[in-house]
C-alpha cells in the first residue's frame, strides 16, 4: 500500500503542479506542454486506480487528439501576449480565490484518504477486464445518459459545420 | 520477486536489442531493395555487400556538429526529437513476439515485456503522443518550411489514426479482448483463422492509414523534399536527426507488427505442419514482409497531392471502416447468438 500512496503523492504533485504552470506560462506552446504533461499524470492516478481503460482513453482522446488540435491553432494563429488581465476585478477575484480554497480544504479534511479499493461497480459482472465492466455499465445503467452525450456532440459538430461555412452557399 | 525482476529486465534488454538493430539494418534494407528495383546496387562500400553501412551512418551521425539555430526555441527544440522517439519504443512494451516461455540463466520468462488488458488501446495512444515530437520540432525551428510541415503531418496524423483506431475495432470484435497475446492466440490454428479474411477492409484501411501515420512515401507529405526542403525536421542535424529518423522506423516496426498480430495471425504458422519452425521465426517472417511492403510501395506510387490525402482519408476510408464495423458486430452478434 505504501508504493501506491507514493505514487499517488507523486502524481498528486506533478498534476497540481503542471496545472499551475499551464496557467503561468506566458508562451501558449509552454502551457500546452504543461497540460499535456497534466494529462499524463491523470492518466497515472486511472491506472493507479485500476482503470486501464480510462487511462487508454485519457490519452487517446485528450492528449492524442484534443491537445493536438489546441497546439495546432496556437501554432497557426502565433498568439501573442497582451500584458496582464487583471486590473480592476483583482479584488473580487481574491474574494472569489479565498472562496474556492476554503471549499477544497474543506473537501479535503472532509474525504477519507486511501480508502479501501471500491469493489467491481456491477455486481452483475463479476471477474471482468474493466473494458469489459464499463462496456456492460455504459449500455445497460447508463444507456440514456450515454446516447445524450452522443447527441449533444452531434449537435456541437452540426453547429461547428454551420458556424464555418454558414455563409458558403450549397448546390 | 528477484527471479520477476530478472526476467522482465532480460525481456527489455532483448526487445530493444532486437529492435535496434532491426531499425538500423532498416535503413540498409531500405537502400538495398530501393536499389534493386531502380536496377542498381546500393550500398557496397562498407563492408561486403556494404553490410556495415549502419555502423558506418550511425559514427558520422553521431560525429557531427549539432546544429541549433540562433532563432530557435532551444528547449523545445532540443526535446522535441526525444518526445517523438520514447513513445515509438515504449509501444514495443505489448507486443508478444512468440508463444511460449523461454529459458535464459535458469530464468524462465515470457516473450514479451507485458500483457496489459488494454494492448491495442495503449499502443494507439503511444502512437497519438509522437505527433507533439513532429509538431514542435517543426515549430521551434522557425523555420517555414519546417512549421508547414508540422503542420501537414499534425493534421494527417490525427485524420489517419481515427482510420487506424476504427478498422482496430472490427478485429477485436472478433477477438473479444483488446490484449494483444489474446487476439494472436484466438487466430491459432492454419491460416484460415487468420482475421485477414473475415477482415479484409480492416486490413486494407489499416496498412494504408499505418503508412500515412509514420509518414512514409506515398503519405510523406510532412516531408515532402521537393516542396519543403526535407519538413519538419529541416533544421535538425546529427544526432537529434537520428532520433527522428529512429522514430520513424520504429513506427514502421510498430505499425508492421500490430499488422501481423490483428490479421496474419502474430506467431502462429499458417499450416498445423509447419509447427516445428519457432513461432518467433514466423512472426519476424511475416513483420519483415511488411516492412518490405513499405520500401516496395515507396519504389513504386508518386506521392499524393494534399487534398488528395485529406479526401481519401476522411470521405473514402473513414466511412468504409465505419461500415465494416457495423457489419462486423451485426454478424458476431448473430454468430453468438
Amino acid at each position: 500500500m505504501t508504493m501506491q500512496m507514493a505514487m499517488f503523492g507523486y502524481f498528486g504533485a506533478a498534476i497540481v503542479i503542471s496545472a499551475l504552470f499551464v496557467v503561468y506560462f506566458r508562451n501558449p506552446i509552454y502551457s500546452a506542454m504543461s497540460l499535456l504533461t497534466m494529462f499524463m499524470h491523470i492518466a497515472g492516478l486511472y491506472v493507479l486506480l485500476e482503470a486501464e481503460f480510462l487511462a487508454g482513453v485519457q490519452l487517446l482522446v485528450y492528449a492524442g487528439a484534443i491537445l493536438v488540435l489546441y497546439l495546432f491553432v496556437v501554432m497557426l494563429l502565433n498568439v501573442q501576449g497582451r500584458g496582464r488581465f487583471l486590473q480592476k476585478q483583482t479584488p473580487a477575484v481574491f474574494a472569489l480565490g479565498i472562496l474556492a480554497a476554503i471549499e477544497v480544504a474543506a473537501l479535503i479534511f472532509h474525504t477519507r484518504f486511501y480508502p479501501e479499493l471500491p469493489a467491481i461497480p456491477h455486481p452483475g459482472v463479476p471477474n471482468l477486464g474493466n473494458t469489459e465492466t464499463i462496456g456492460m455499465v455504459l449500455y445497460t445503467q447508463y444507456l440514456f445518459p450515454f446516447e445524450i452525450a452522443s447527441l449533444v456532440l452531434l449537435i456541437a459538430l452540426v453547429g461547428a459545420i454551420v458556424l464555418a461555412k454558414g455563409k458558403l452557399k450549397f448546390r | 520477486m528477484l527471479n520477476d525482476l530478472a526476467s522482465a529486465v532480460i525481456v527489455i534488454v532483448a526487445v530493444l536489442f532486437v529492435l535496434l538493430t532491426t531499425i538500423a539494418y532498416l535503413t540498409y534494407l531500405e537502400r538495398k531493395i530501393l536499389g534493386f528495383m531502380q536496377d542498381r546496387l546500393g550500398p557496397m562500400e562498407v563492408g561486403p555487400w556494404g553490410l556495415l553501412q549502419p555502423l558506418a551512418d550511425g559514427i558520422k551521425l553521431v560525429s557531427k556538429e549539432d546544429i541549433i539555430p540562433t532563432e530557435a526555441n532551444v528547449a523545445i527544440f532540443k526535446i522535441a526529437p526525444i518526445i517523438s522517439l520514447v513513445p515509438a519504443i515504449i509501444s514495443f512494451a505489448v507486443i508478444p513476439f512468440g508463444k511460449d516461455s523461454f529459458h535464459f540463466m535458469g530464468i524462465t520468462t515470457h516473450p514479451y515485456i507485458t500483457d496489459i488488458n488494454i494492448g491495442i488501446l495503449y499502443v494507439l495512444a503511444l502512437s497519438s503522443i509522437g505527433a507533439y515530437g513532429i509538431l514542435l520540432g517543426g515549430w521551434a525551428s522557425n523555420n517555414k518550411y519546417s512549421l508547414l510541415g508540422a503542420l501537414r503531418s499534425a493534421a494527417q496524423v490525427i485524420s489517419y489514426e481515427l482510420n487506424a483506431g476504427m478498422s482496430v475495432i472490427g478485429v477485436l470484435l472478433l477477438a473479444g479482448s483488446l490484449s494483444l497475446v489474446r487476439v494472436e492466440a484466438a487466430q491459432s490454428g492454419g491460416f484460415w483463422h487468420w482475421y485477414i479474411f473475415p477482415q479484409i477492409v480492416a486490413f486494407v484501411i489499416y496498412l494504408i492509414s499505418g503508412i500515412a501515420e509514420t509518414n512514409r512515401t506515398p503519405f510523406d507529405l510532412p516531408e515532402a523534399e521537393s516542396e519543403l526542403v526535407a519538413g519538419f525536421f529541416t533544421e535538425y542535424s546529427g544526432m537529434r536527426f537520428s532520433l527522428y529518423y529512429l522514430a520513424e522506423y520504429g513506427n514502421m516496426v510498430m505499425v508492421s507488427c500490430i499488422a501481423t498480430i490483428l490479421f496474419l495471425g502474430g506467431w502462429n504458422s499458417p499450416l498445423p505442419f509447419l509447427d516445428f519452425v519457432p513461432p518467433f521465426l514466423w512472426f519476424m517472417l511475416k513483420v519483415y514482409f511488411f516492412l518490405f511492403f513499405f520500401f516496395w510501395i515507396r519504389a513504386t506510387l508518386p506521392r499524393l497531392r494534399y487534398d488528395q490525402l485529406m479526401r481519401l482519408g476522411w470521405k473514402i476510408m473513414l466511412p468504409l471502416s465505419f461500415a465494416n464495423v457495423i457489419v462486423t458486430a451485426i454478424v458476431v452478434y448473430m454468430i453468438r447468438r
